[in-house]
């Protein structure tokens, strides 16, 4: 079964004018196919405005479709007798780490996840020191939030969604915010996250580099999804890209650019070495 | 309109359990006409920095000329110098309020005293500037695109007139093309009106591709000042800070270490391309 599974799903809603009269309606999800299978990896690329945050509130239904279906761990989100299911299968990280830290101690803002599921205060203890261990945290556990870096909040609010032990992580866009090393910082804690307790991982971004080492990639343009593929395949159709106003990793850009000089280096070149290699064997 | 940083220091919450010291003994000039980068790992003091360069941030010690002119002393205009020196925040859109986008950007002319007219001019001809498309002059800035709003933002700041433009990560949050189109629009303003920029970012890529000269700060002091090709060239000091070169310089090293005769000073695409075909002899 999938982890995640959307069918001909549609998000519309009504546009309205000053006076409150609807004036028309907008569809920013359009005829979405979407199947991620449980550990999976996959990003979701897109302009900004392009629908990949509207899509991702749906996989925990902060949005329910309109039209079509959003099965989350093979419970169909529309279904109001399934929300709290819904919501501890897929947990969300959001772009502001400001936005989801409430607590004014990390391990009771870690707690508050599982607390407010009904889980016995024994139980809740253990899966806070389990979710700050697993981001690396636990050292903070008695610390003010405020006092954190970006970096670290970011992985105080993951450590919140695993207290929840979720099969599914959606993060949108949760390194915005963050410089080069909270980047890294956040990226390796969901990797390792996925590595160690198979957890299935959902990644929005603007960031090229942070798509290459995902199962599956699908882009998102106008509220539909217009390329879907591994991120060679992806990566590989540089024109395309730019045209839906996304770009390609810089390896990638130097490959192409080579490539467009007239030497014979192969398409879709993800990493460093691959690139070194190709050049290598021309010489 | 150069600025000029004279050991300047300055410590955060002095005297209590917070003390921090932000910046240790600066010296730095900034001249007329530059495209400055400024670069560093969280913490660094950069914001800081740029805090400095209009007043905003008064230093503890240390003295900073603008124009030769110490900006502490008795009977300084600061509120000039703010005029002279704009300072766009990061996520300044956060800070639009007005009812549409055109008296948004009329605010600072209008707190500078000047009549609705030139106001006007001064919006309109600053929100040209960053390409801004004129449908929208009449919107409400909330109901922008991101790009769009940060946009009027920077138009914002440019409508006074500045002589100095100092953006804090001005691509924050935006798509790839955004922040080609925000960093190209800085880059055609700087071009065309001699605008000295100073631009605080976290891409590398961006840095080396736009700007001439890169400050590096690291726990408050100035780590490197020079050539994106100077700069970059010192890596692995780079990385030990949290922070790193362009990829493509990386790719250079690679390729010299596997006995490619590269020079490996390249910090963007089409330098590093055409060093390769040159050093491939193709």
């Amino acid at each position: 079964m999938e982890m995640i599974r959307a069918s001909e799903l549609v998000y519309e809603y009504e546009q309205r004018d000053d006076e409150g009269n609807v004036v028309g309606m907008n569809r920013a999800l359009d005829e979405i196919e979407l199947d991620v299978r449980p550990g999976q990896f996959v990003v979701i690329l897109g302009h900004n405005g392009s629908g990949k945050s509207t899509l991702a509130k749906h996989m925990n239904a902060i949005l329910v479709p309109t039209g079509g279906t959003m099965w989350v761990n093979g419970r169909d989100t529309k279904d109001p007798r399934e929300l709290m299911n819904v919501r501890q299968s897929a947990g969300m990280v959001f772009q502001n780490p400001d936005n989801q830290i409430i607590g004014t101690v990390v391990e009771e803002d870690v707690g508050f996840g599982p607390e407010n599921l009904g889980v016995p205060t024994e139980e809740i203890w253990r899966r806070v020191e389990d979710g700050l261990r697993a981001v690396g945290m636990i050292e903070y556990r008695a610390h003010s939030p405020n006092k954190l870096s970006g970096g670290q909040k970011q992985r105080v609010a993951i450590a919140g969604v695993i207290a929840m032990e979720p099969e599914c992580i959606v993060l949108d866009e949760p390194t915005a915010m963050l410089d080069p090393d909270g980047r890294k910082e956040v990226l390796r804690t969901v990797q390792e996250l996925r590595k160690r307790k198979n957890v299935t991982v959902i990644l929005i971004t603007h960031y090229m580099e942070e798509a290459i080492d995902a199962d599956a990639i699908y882009v998102m343009e106008g509220g539909r999804v217009v390329m879907q593929g591994t991120p060679r395949e992806i990566f590989g159709r540089v024109d395309e890209l730019k045209r839906y106003r996304l770009d390609v990793p810089q390896v990638t850009m130097l490959a192409e650019e080579l490539r467009r000089r007239g030497l014979d280096i192969p398409r879709g070149i993800l990493r460093r070495e691959e690139l070194v290699e190709a050049i290598c064997r021309l010489s | 309109m150069s600025i000029k940083l004279e050991h300047v220091n300055y410590i955060y919450s002095a005297g209590t359990a917070y003390e921090k010291q932000a910046l240790k003994d600066v010296s730095l000039e900034i001249l007329p006409g530059q495209f400055v980068g400024v670069i560093g790992h969280t913490g660094s003091g950069k914001s800081t920095l740029i805090q400095h360069l209009n007043g905003l941030v008064k230093a503890n010690s240390g003295v900073i000329y603008y124009n030769g002119e110490n900006i502490y002393a008795d009977g300084y205009d600061m509120k000039s110098l703010r005029g002279q020196v704009g300072l766009v925040f990061q996520y300044p859109e956060h800070q639009l309020f007005e009812e549409d986008v055109l008296s948004d950007v009329c605010f600072g002319p209008k707190n500078q005293g000047l009549s609705k007219e030139d106001c006007e001019k001064r919006a309109f001809e600053a929100l040209e500037l960053v390409g801004f498309p004129e449908k929208y002059y009449h919107q409400s800035p909330f109901e922008l695109s991101g790009g769009q709003k940060r946009r009027a933002a920077i138009a914002g700041v440019l409508a006074m007139k500045p002589k100095v433009l100092v953006l804090d990560e001005p691509t924050a949050g935006l798509d790839p093309a955004g922040r080609d189109d925000i960093l190209d629009q800085v880059k055609y303003l700087h071009d065309q009106t001699g605008i000295t920029v100073v631009l605080v970012s976290h891409s590398m890529e961006d840095i080396a591709r736009y700007v001439e000269r890169i400050i590096v700060m690291n726990r408050g002091e100035k780590m490197f000042d020079g050539t994106p090709k100077e700069v970059f060239a010192h890596y692995e000091e780079l990385e030990q800070v949290g922070l790193a070169a362009p990829q493509v310089t990386y790719v250079m090293h690679d390729l010299k270490a596997r006995g490619i005769p590269v020079d490996t000073t390249a910090t963007t695409v089409e330098e590093a391309a055409e060093e390769i075909c040159r050093a491939l002899k193709r």
